[in-house]
This record gives C-alpha cells, sequence and structure tokens, in this order.
C-alpha cells in the first residue's frame, strides 16, 4: 500500500530545499566552457563533405583542387583512412540474430542516408575548412531509396527497396514479449476474442511521427594527441561510454584516453551517441599528431545529429462493456534509419514495458519490428520508447471512453492500480514500488477546474462557437533510473547499469564530490551538493560536485534515463555514508570513546549520552595531519561507492490539458495545463519545477509542431529552424504545476526520476484535447503534429488530416535571388 | 581584409578582419568574448545576440565590418565587474531559475534586457511576444518570463 | 556556417553604388540590413563576389512627410518604421505589419527597403504596400524612376528593379484615419506567415467606405484582392457582409502547397484572414 507523504522530509534542511543553483554564475555571465570555445595552439579545423544522396555508390572522389585550396593542410577520405578510423557501435543488439550493418564512420564505397560523411577537409580555420569542401568533387551512382518506413518493412530481397543490399533484408530484429508465456497474465489473443463476441475492441493504427532532439549548443569535438594521453573533449552525455567505445574500437588502450564533456548545452538523447564526428577527429588528431576540432553547423546538427521516435503503433485493446480492459496487443513498426546506432534498436524495447501503463490489464502482448531504411539513424530522445507508449495507451484509453460515452477520468479509474495494491506485479513483469494515482488525479483535478472546463466546453458545442475547448487526459507511469545491470544483461544491453561516486573529505574542511553522472544542464552540482551536506551535515557551500571527466571521475555510465538522481544520487548517498563509517573509529580514538559509543548527527560525531564529540570535517583533518590515529586503519576518511539499482523507479502523474480549437482555421491553442506528478522526495523543487516545464514543452512540441520530414528522395525538408518548428515563448504558456509524493522504497532518499515525465505524459494530453474539442464532428484522431491544416481537413472530412502537409517542400525564405536586387530583409 | 575599430563592452578595439567574417566570430574567435555563441545559420535561434549601438541583435547575422564605430556590449559587458554587480536581469534569470544547460541564455538575457528597456513593465503576453526570436530548449520558457517579470518589478523600470 | 569570401564595398552615397554596380554587375550583391541575405550567404547558397553595404548612406534613413504621401527610406529599419508617427498616422497597415514582422532583433536590423527588395512572397511588407498603393523609387545610372505597387513585385525574388539599379525609397500614399489590420496566420512565432492579410478600411459610421486588400504567401508575389474591395465598397461593416465579399479573396490565387498547408488550404485560410481582418480594419 502507497501512503502519501508530505514533502519535505523532517530534519533535513537541504532537502527540500530551493537552493539557487552553482552552476549559474559562469552560465548567466557568459564565463562557459562550450567545447567550440576550446582554442589549442596550432589547432586544426575540419569541414565535412556529405553526400546529398539517400543512397548511392561512390563512384570517384576527386580532392585535388580541395587540397590545393588556401590553408588545407590535407583531405581525407574513407578508402584515405581505412580501418584506422575504427567503427561504430551498436550496444544493444535486442535479439541475437539481430541484423546490423556495419558502420564505418565515413565509408568508402557506399553512402546510405544523405548527410552521411564521404570526404573530409583538414585545414588551419573553419572557414578554409569549409571553403576547400566545396572544392572536393565526388560522383555518385544513385541507387533507389528506402524512405517509407512501411514499405522498407514490406520490402526484401525479390521486391522492394533495400537499404542495404547486401543484407538482403530491411528487417533487423523482432522483439516479442507476451504474457501468457511470460507467465504474467493471460492470452491476449483469446482476450480479443472473446471481446469481439460480448464486449469491446478498439482498434487503432498511430503514428510517432520523427523527432529531432535538437539541442540548443550544436555538437562540438576537439581532440589533443599532444599529451601524455588523447584528450578528446566532446558535447557529449556519455563521455564514460565514449571513451569505452573509443578504445574498444580504435585499439587505442583506454588508459591513454581521457574524456572530457565540459559545459554540455542540453541533450535530451540527443547527445547519448557516438558519432561518426567523433571517431574521425579522434582519428585524424592522431594521424596528424595535431589538436583537431570539429563544430556542426544547425543544419548538418538537424540532418545527421540522431533522430528519435519515428515508429508506427498497430493497438488492439479489449474490454469488457462496463470499461474493464482485458487485454492489449501491441504490434510496432520502428524505424531505425540507415544504422543500429548505440542503443537505437533498444528504444522500442524500453516502451515494451509501458504500454500497460497505471493499468491492471489481465493480458498483454508487445510485437516491434525495427526496420533499416535510407535515413538519419535513430535513438533516444527525452524518453525514448516510454512517450510512444504512454501516448498510445493514454489515446487508447480516451477512445475506449468515447466508445463508452464515459467521462476519460471515469474509464482510468476503473482499470488503474489503486494505492492499496502496491507494491503491484505488471503485466509487462514490472515490480512497482509505490504510486498513488487517485492522489494525483484528484489534486489535478481540484486546481484544473475540471467539472466547469467541462461545462464550457458544453456550452460551447451547443452554441455552435467556432472556438471549440477540448479537454486531454494523461494519467502517465513512466520506468526511469535506468537500470538494474542484471535487467539490461537479460535484454542483452551491451553493458550495466550501475553508478559510481565519491566522496573525498579535504584537510580544510572542504569536500570534493566525483560522481560518474555527467549533467548537462541538469543541475547536477547543485542538487548533488545538497545530499552530501545533508547526508555529512556540512555547509551546502562547501561541497563541490566534479564531474564530466573521465580522469576526475574515473568509473560511470553518464546521465540518460532520468537516472542521475535516482542511481547517481544513491551512490552518492552510500559513499557519504561510507564515509561516516570510517569516520567513527578515528573519531572514538580521538575522543577516548568505544566505537560502539559514537553515534552521527549533523556533522558531528558524538559519545553517546555526553556533550563530547568532533565534526567529520576536524576528523578529515585528523587523518590528514595523520599524528595520531588508530592502529590497522588507513589514516582516510574518503569513500566511494558503486551502485547497482535493484529496479526502475516509477514516477507517475496526471496531466491535464484544456486546448482551444479555431474551428476556422484549424489553429490550436491551450489554454490551460495542470499537473500533479508524483516523483517521490524532492531534492530540490526549483530544479524539479524547470524539469517540468521544459519537458512539457518537449512533448507538447511533438503534439502540435516538430516532425522531420524526408521527401521521396531521401532528403530532410525540415532542415532548419525555419521548417524545422520548435516553439518560441510566444507560443507557450506558464503551466500549473504541483505534486504528490509517495516516496521511492527502492532508495535510500525516495526519490523518483524526473527529467522525462512532462514529455512523456504531456503528447497524448495535447492530443487528446486536441480530439476532444472536435469529436463531435466526427472526428476520433488527428495526426501528429496536429498542424493546422491537419485540424481543420479532420473537421471537414472527419479523417485524422493525416494525408494533409508534409508533403511537398519547405517554403524557400533564403533561395538566392538573381541580381542585384534580394538586398537584405 | 578590412580593418575595423570598435568598442566591444566598452573596451576600444581594432582589427584586420575578412569582410566575409560575422560578428560573433569575431567577438568569439579574434576577441575570445566566448560568451555569446552560434546556435543556428538562419538566424532563428538568438543565442547570439548582443547590443549593438543601444539595441538587441543577432550577431551571425551582422558582419564584423558593419560594426565599424560601433559599440556592442555581450554578456560579458553586461554585469560590472566579473562576480559581483550583476545587471538586475542576470540576477533574475538566477532567481527565478531561468536557465538549465544555459547555452541560450546570454541571448536569452540580452534580449530581456532589450525588452525591459524599451518596456519597463510588461504583460506576460508582451514579455512572451519579446522573446519570440530566442529559441531555448530546456526550460519550456516558464521561468524564463518569471524571470523577466521578476528583472521588471525588482527594478521597479529604473535600470 | 561561414560565408564564401567576398569584397566588401561601403559607398557613403547613391551614386557610389550605382558606380559599384555598374562596375561589378552580376558579382555585386546589395547588403541593406542582412537578415536575409547574411543567413543565405552563411549557408552558401549565393556567393557573390562584392557585397556593396548601403549601411554608411545616411540618406537612405528616415520618415518624411512629402504632402500627399509620407516617404521611407529604404535602409530605415523596421523597429524605426514601427515607431514613428507619421507612419502610424498615415499608414497604420505599415505600423500593424511591422509590429509583427520577424521579431525583436531582426527588426533593429533588419530594414524597410531590403525586406521590400529581396520580394519574399511570405515577407510581411509586400502585402501592405501594395494594398497602399506604394510607389518605388528606384536610382540607377540614367536617374530615379517611379514603380508603382501594382508593378513592382515581379515574381519570386523579382522585382522591377533593374540590374544597375537601387531602391532609395517608398512613397506611400496618406491613408489618414483608415482602420488598418494586418492578420498573419503561424504554426509558431517565429515563422513567416503561412497565409497574411493586411487590410485597411476607411469606415463612414457603420459602411464600408473604400477598403484595400493585399495577401501574403498567396501566390509568387504578394497579391491585391481586388474583387474583394470592390465587394466590400459600400457595404456595411458587419460579419454577413464582409463574409461575403472576404469569401472571393482565393479568387485567382494560386498559392504554394509547403509542410505549412496546401494550396486549398491557403485559399481557405485567405477567406477567413480576409474576413476577421477586414472586421478589425473597419473597427467592428
Amino acid at each position: 500500500m502507497t501512503t502519501l507523504q508530505d514533502p519535505p522530509v523532517e530534519s533535513s534542511p537541504e532537502i527540500g530545499r530551493e537552493r539557487r543553483r552553482k552552476e549559474d554564475q559562469r552560465l548567466i555571465t557568459g564565463r562557459t566552457r562550450w567545447t567550440d570555445n576550446i582554442v589549442l595552439p596550432g589547432m586544426l579545423h575540419l569541414a565535412m563533405v556529405r553526400s546529398p544522396f539517400a543512397h548511392a555508390r561512390i563512384t570517384s572522389i576527386d580532392t585535388t583542387e580541395a587540397k590545393a585550396s588556401r590553408n588545407v593542410v590535407t583531405v581525407l577520405t574513407g578508402a584515405d583512412l581505412g580501418e584506422s578510423q575504427g567503427t561504430l557501435i551498436n550496444a544493444w543488439a535486442i535479439t541475437t540474430d539481430q541484423v546490423t550493418p556495419a558502420h564505418p564512420p565515413m565509408p568508402s564505397d557506399r553512402v546510405s542516408f544523405a548527410g552521411e560523411i564521404v570526404a573530409v577537409v583538414v585545414a588551419r580555420t573553419a572557414a578554409e575548412a569549409r571553403d576547400a569542401a566545396e572544392l572536393v568533387d565526388v560522383e555518385y551512382d544513385e541507387l533507389p531509396a528506402a524512405i517509407d518506413l512501411k514499405a522498407a518493412a514490406a520490402a526484401d530481397s525479390t521486391s522492394g527497396v533495400l537499404a542495404h543490399p547486401d543484407l538482403g533484408t530491411n528487417k533487423s530484429a523482432f522483439w516479442k514479449f507476451d504474457s501468457a508465456e511470460a507467465g504474467t497474465g493471460g492470452d491476449v489473443d483469446a482476450a480479443i476474442e472473446k471481446a469481439r463476441g460480448d464486449g469491446i475492441v478498439i482498434e487503432r493504427e498511430y503514428r510517432q511521427q520523427r523527432l529531432i532532439p535538437a539541442f540548443m549548443e550544436p555538437r562540438s569535438t576537439v581532440v589533443d594527441p599532444t599529451g601524455e594521453q588523447i584528450t578528446m573533449w566532446s558535447a557529449t552525455q556519455i563521455p564514460h561510454i565514449l571513451r569505452f567505445a573509443l578504445a574498444a574500437t580504435t585499439g587505442v588502450p583506454e588508459s591513454k584516453i581521457r574524456v572530457i564533456a565540459p559545459d554540455v548545452g542540453g541533450g535530451f538523447g540527443g547527445k547519448l551517441q557516438t558519432t561518426p564526428e567523433e571517431w574521425l577527429t579522434f582519428c585524424i588528431a592522431n594521424r596528424l599528431g595535431k589538436p583537431v576540432k570539429y563544430t556542426e553547423t544547425r543544419s548538418e546538427s538537424l540532418m545527421v545529429a540522431h533522430h528519435g521516435r519515428d515508429q508506427w503503433q498497430k493497438l488492439t485493446m479489449s474490454a469488457e462493456k462496463d470499461g474493464t480492459v482485458t487485454g492489449l496487443k501491441v504490434e510496432l513498426l520502428a524505424d531505425l534509419g540507415s544504422h543500429v546506432s548505440l542503443v537505437g534498436g533498444g528504444v522500442p524495447v524500453l516502451g515494451a514495458f509501458m504500454f500497460n501503463a497505471i493499468y491492471k490489464f489481465p493480458a498483454y502482448q508487445f510485437n516491434c519490428q525495427t526496420v533499416l531504411t535510407n535515413k538519419t539513424w535513430t535513438d533516444a530522445y527525452r524518453g525514448a520508447g516510454r512517450p510512444e507508449a504512454t501516448f498510445a495507451i493514454e489515446r487508447l484509453m480516451t477512445e475506449l471512453a468515447a466508445e463508452l460515452d464515459v467521462d476519460p477520468i471515469e474509464i482510468r479509474r476503473k482499470n488503474w492500480i489503486t494505492h492499496e495494491e502496491f507494491p503491484f506485479m505488471s503485466v509487462a513483469g514490472l515490480e512497482y514500488d509505490t504510486g498513488n494515482y487517485e492522489a494525483a488525479t484528484d489534486k489535478a483535478l481540484e486546481m484544473f477546474g475540471y467539472d466547469d472546463l467541462r461545462a464550457e466546453q458544453q456550452r460551447r458545442r451547443e452554441s455552435g462557437d467556432p472556438i471549440q475547448l477540448g479537454i486531454g487526459v494523461s494519467t502517465f507511469t513512466e520506468m526511469c533510473g535506468l537500470a538494474p545491470s542484471r535487467v539490461l544483461g537479460q535484454l542483452n544491453y551491451g553493458a550495466g547499469g550501475w553508478e559510481h561516486a565519491a566522496v573525498r573529505m579535504l584537510a580544510t574542511g572542504k569536500v570534493e564530490v566525483v560522481t560518474g553522472a555527467s549533467a548537462h544542464g541538469q543541475g547536477h552540482e547543485t542538487a548533488f551538493s545538497q545530499i552530501v551536506a545533508d547526508r555529512l551535515g556540512v555547509p551546502f557551500e562547501d561541497v563541490e560536485v566534479l564531474h564530466g571527466d573521465t580522469q576526475t571521475s574515473p568509473r560511470g555510465l553518464d546521465t540518460y534515463g532520468s537516472r542521475s538522481l535516482v542511481v547517481g544520487g544513491e551512490a552518492l548517498v552510500r559513499a557519504a555514508d561510507k564515509v561516516i563509517e570510517k569516520a567513527k573509529p578515528i573519531a572514538a580514538h580521538l575522543l577516548e570513546a568505544s566505537v560502539d559509543d559514537i553515534e552521527f548527527a549533523e556533522g558531528r560525531l558524538s559519545v553517546r549520552g555526553t556533550d563530547q564529540g568532533v565534526a567529520i570535517t576536524e576528523v578529515a583533518a585528523a587523518v590528514f595531519a595523520a599524528h595520531d590515529y588508530p592502529e590497522g586503519i588507513e589514516p582516510s576518511i574518503d569513500s566511494e561507492a558503486t551502485y547497482d539499482p535493484v529496479n526502475f523507479n516509477y514516477p507517475h502523474g496526471t496531466h491535464l490539458c484544456a486546448m482551444e480549437v479555431d474551428t476556422e482555421t484549424g489553429g490550436v491553442k491551450i489554454r490551460k495545463y495542470v499537473c500533479v506528478d508524483d516523483i517521490g522526495t524532492i531534492i530540490n523543487p526549483m530544479i524539479v519545477a524547470g524539469q517540468v516545464h521544459g519537458g512539457l514543452v518537449q512533448g507538447i512540441a511533438q503534439a502540435l509542431w516538430e516532425e522531420a520530414v524526408y521527401d521521396d528522395a531521401g532528403t530532410l525538408v525540415s532542415g532548419s529552424f525555419v521548417d524545422y518548428l520548435l516553439p518560441t515563448a510566444a507560443d507557450t504558456l506558464s503551466f500549473d504545476v504541483d505534486h504528490t509524493s509517495s516516496p521511492s522504497t527502492t532508495n535510500t532518499l525516495g526519490t523518483k526520476g524526473v527529467g522525462e515525465a512532462g514529455t512523456i505524459a504531456s503528447t497524448p494530453a495535447v492530443v487528446n484535447a486536441v480530439v476532444d474539442a472536435i469529436r463531435h464532428f466526427g472526428v476520433d484522431d488527428v495526426t501528429m503534429p496536429c498542424t493546422p491544416e491537419r485540424v481543420w481537413k479532420a473537421i471537414h472530412s472527419r479523417g485524422a488530416g493525416g494525408e494533409a502537409a508534409t508533403e511537398g517542400a519547405a517554403a524557400p525564405h533564403f533561395d538566392a535571388a538573381e541580381g542585384t536586387e534580394g538586398a537584405g530583409a | 581584409m578590412a580593418r575595423i575599430n570598435l568598442t566591444v563592452d566598452g573596451a576600444s578595439v581594432s582589427d584586420d578582419v575578412e569582410p566575409r567574417m560575422l560578428l560573433v566570430q569575431y567577438l568569439r574567435e579574434k576577441l575570445g568574448k566566448t560568451g555569446t555563441v552560434i546556435g543556428c545559420d538562419t538566424s532563428n535561434c538568438g543565442a547570439c545576440t548582443v547590443h549593438l549601438d543601444g539595441t538587441s541583435v543577432k550577431s551571425c547575422n551582422v558582419l564584423a565590418v558593419q560594426a565599424e564605430g560601433c559599440e556592442v556590449t555581450t554578456i560579458e559587458g553586461l554585469a560590472d565587474t566579473v562576480d559581483t554587480d550583476l545587471h538586475q536581469v542576470q540576477e533574475s534569470f538566477r532567481e527565478c531559475h531561468g536557465l538549465q544547460c544555459g547555452f541560450c541564455t546570454p541571448g536569452m538575457i540580452m534580449q530581456s534586457v532589450d525588452l525591459l528597456k524599451e518596456n519597463p513593465h510588461p504583460s506576460e503576453e508582451e514579455i512572451r511576444l519579446g522573446l519570440e526570436g530566442n529559441l531555448c530548449r530546456c526550460t519550456g520558457y516558464h521561468n524564463i518570463v518569471k524571470a523577466v517579470q521578476h528583472a521588471a518589478t525588482a527594478a521597479g523600470g529604473a535600470r | 556556417m561561414i560565408p564564401a569570401e567576398f569584397d566588401y564595398l561601403a559607398p557613403t552615397s547613391v551614386e557610389e553604388v550605382i558606380a559599384a554596380l555598374a562596375e561589378h554587375g552580376d558579382d555585386a550583391k546589395i547588403l541593406a540590413g542582412g537578415q536575409s541575405l547574411l543567413p543565405v550567404l552563411r549557408m552558401r547558397l549565393n556567393a557573390p563576389e562584392v557585397v556593396i553595404d548601403l549601411g554608411r548612406i545616411e540618406a537612405l534613413r528616415g520618415v518624411r512627410d512629402d504632402g500627399d504621401a509620407i516617404v521611407i527610406g529604404a535602409m530605415t529599419p523596421h523597429s524605426v518604421v514601427g515607431g514613428d508617427p507619421l507612419v502610424a498616422e498615415h499608414a497604420l497597415l505599415i505600423t500593424k505589419a511591422v509590429e509583427h514582422l520577424a521579431d525583436a532583433q531582426v527588426r533593429h536590423r533588419g530594414t524597410f527597403g531590403g525586406a521590400l527588395a529581396h520580394a519574399d512572397p511570405a515577407g510581411d511588407l509586400g502585402a501592405p504596400a501594395l494594398a497602399l498603393g506604394a510607389q518605388f523609387v528606384i536610382a540607377g545610372a540614367g536617374g530615379t524612376r517611379t514603380v508603382e505597387a501594382d508593378d513592382f513585385f515581379v515574381d519570386l525574388f523579382e522585382t522591377a528593379i533593374e540590374d544597375g539599379e537601387v531602391l532609395t525609397e517608398v512613397r506611400i500614399p496618406k491613408h489618414t484615419g483608415w482602420g488598418a489590420r494586418y492578420e498573419k496566420f503561424v504554426r509558431v512565432a517565429h515563422q513567416w506567415p503561412i497565409v497574411a492579410i493586411a487590410a485597411t478600411v476607411r469606415a463612414e459610421g457603420g459602411t464600408i467606405a473604400e477598403a484595400r486588400v493585399g495577401m501574403t504567401n498567396m501566390g509568387s508575389t504578394p497579391l491585391r484582392a481586388r474583387a474583394v474591395e470592390a465587394a466590400l465598397t459600400g457595404q456595411p461593416a458587419t460579419e454577413d457582409a464582409v463574409r461575403a465579399a472576404a469569401a472571393q479573396a482565393a479568387d485567382g490565387a494560386n498559392p504554394p502547397s509547403d509542410l505549412n498547408g496546401d494550396a486549398d488550404y491557403r485559399r481557405h485560410l485567405a477567406t477567413v484572414l480576409t474576413r476577421r481582418a477586414v472586421l478589425s480594419a473597419a473597427g467592428a
């Protein structure tokens, strides 16, 4: 049973406190350490020559003219570098027979997506490198390209187009979970068959459009091979994994590689990757023995930095006539793009456990086919698999409610796990530790003014108001805190899911904390300082958090999957607790007491029942001097901990969206958005709110604005911020955010992840609201993104508006006019 | 090469530059003012916003040679000193958690300063419209708007 | 990304500009505010050998009263035009259109003449200029000539400005006391309009005495909705009357299809936005 807890935790001055961020001083004054800021003596610059074709044989590359261009050092092709460039890896073959194309950073014979690198220019300045790149003459023999996901899935060696003809198939892997086979539930086909007779069956197909993470800092890599080690600075979420993969694929000993992620300007999964650009910069710097930098342009970033989502979801849900769901069957097609990227094949599998969400479905089956195409490869984007799953189930539950003509809240109440039922073993085989869906929903409904808005909706419908109102509901959960290593092993993932931390007690009373998590905007320095200050009873200001450098932080598995706090934070707690345990015998020695009588509270080690004690910082000073400490123990209280989580954890929440739809134009406008998230214990409410706000807008943006669109030839049409539409402040609104708290029982602090929650929950809330506003026109879906054109066409055609838009070219605002009249605007 | 003379963050500077050099490149590469950053190539993102003769511009959309004789203020010249006497807008962004990764922040702050100069008491809608040329991917804008409101209130419209 | 190399000229008079154009011909490109040109150069969609910057020519800046017209210098920044009391009094439609043109930074730097000469059919100034019957003053080797708005926009990114010529100022006949509305439809704020309608109306009592309607992004050039204007004349400024007139907005238009909507959807939008713009401009 889950009971609610009122935050903040008693007697914890730092936990729950809205500390202003330690990170901010340098960021608001411009004294930042972005990778592209780095300048080293004699540093050379790279420019990439990229294929304009989605699929082609390279017939010749003439670099003569480019090599003669001013200040060019060399021009290199795949043939020049050969195996010295290493290879890019897939760390998660989801099945043992997964078809995985070879992935050289720069191919020499054939390109398989538009934007793939075919030559690299090395020059003294970035401008000169670009000048010469324009002069590289590449001849291609264009091949048919596999672009459409469904067509690619249907192709084989005898018909259709193959993304990699030598593989003989576009099908990479088929992954299945069946609750009857797993023993976690019944037979879904039987449940559906029964419902066709005496119940109700909802069948839908939803499109998860392709998205681009579009972090604000374009990726950049600097490699300096001039020291004892080879140092790589990179705008990455994963310095540790990057170092491992470089060593594993280039033959350079891991001990000779140092990777630094300095200030990193956002990631959202988009920098959870090992990239051709990193491998080529590494290879070329080593080859030339000089520091080398590559910084991508935004156009390059949108084109080649991995994309996310891109699935077709075929869904069949069975229910009794009273709305009790009896089964859910999921059949996915997932577009991998041209290669199986670092964890790309596993993204839909992360969703496999979440389609059943907060509900007590007795039978469940998940089938996923991953498919190769000639598009940019896909991988994690905020939520990674779970937003797709949550979208599908929250849309379906709403559709079930509509079919049965009951309120969408009521259908959820009927099917969700009640708080008395925790811990709960889900039909997908996960044990949910805590949750209280009733409490979060009740609070959200009250904040939202649900009944009043429903009444207004009714009035607008009856009066035929051109502005219709819709209400969207999303009651989500997610699995986060990636991940228990044994579970990853069962899923055939190539690494573990532990995290490492160290606490160094400095002689001057300051504390250095080393974490293997690697922040890129999350505020680790602040939140981790709060945890350690609280645990050790030292001032917040005295804690320094070190991260993002494999030399200072030699062990770690980095930041993704809402894991930093729940896994990395727990490692920190355990390391701090070890410090206290190590300090106890020394304190006992100093206080001439028995170690059994030493107790620790608020930074002091005291003799129980007396006023005698020493501060833990005094113990640190004592072991630094080491003049007087007990025999048989080391003169140090520094400690480390590696924590491997025993379970995921399961934040949840209720999100409600009120949407105004202009039925004359199809334009949509969010009027109100309320969310009540249960993320357990909150370390810093200010940082949590920020994570929620940003997540919400990314999820809303999938619902309304963003889509990576390819034309039939495989060219990315939405290839700049002119056409890949990120929302601005003027397109968004202020949110009503609140929390309930049922602390997780799987970690000491009771925390749950929050980084992805907003993104996972908001997309279905928004689409449900759009559909709800126009359902009385006979509409039961609008394809994402819900553009005004699609909404308008849905109203007037009673369809999903799906065939509208996304065809045709981008608007040519920056086309170069001939002659002299095209002066700048 | 063309010789340019201008004032950047209060200091007179003079350099020979290629005509094609963008102002943002000049700031970053010639002057080492890496506080101003480049986020796109179509002038949508606004991360490179600086003040040119007192009004906000996107420094990726101005040639360095066009800044001849001008006064440029970057994020690095906004505070009176490096660590203290921050501009109210800088303080407010910290106070209201108006930044996460911080990449868009220099541009956001510079545009917010310009916005408040032209309209010391903006409504929420005016703030949102005033920032339409600046993209942020982390904050969802919620706390950025709060930060500008905070700055307007704290400054009483005076600064 | 960084532009290809070019030579840079910063003349201080129109005469010098014309001389430079004569010398460099097609190899030269005029730089006004640069807010569209610089992205083009950065992405290397164009690589002129010479860039002629008009920014040092003070004579091309400012707004002045010229009897029955106001005159806006080609190099006047949008932000200046948008805040100019003469413009607001005599050409309110321009003020309204500039208000949400691009974003604040671009309005500080981009120029009135530059935007019109760029002739992006999705640009925000073409339709208002058409609706107000603007006259374009163009200087060349043979002196200056004036082109009527109807003749200025020739095609996508193409105007009546010939090789060797430069746009120096735009004369806008006074529409003192006319109401105005620029109804711009976008998905996100930093977009070019999917469709926008520029309407200005002289209302007498509750009646539309005269109306002028321009359309943005409804073809390869800005368009004027003459049928709508004719149908509105003498009509009451009521929802029904204006709706009937606005229904003709897209007649004969050939709007583009792109990621934001197909041609049919744009035609439909034009009728809705025209009704809204006219009603607002008429004070209804």
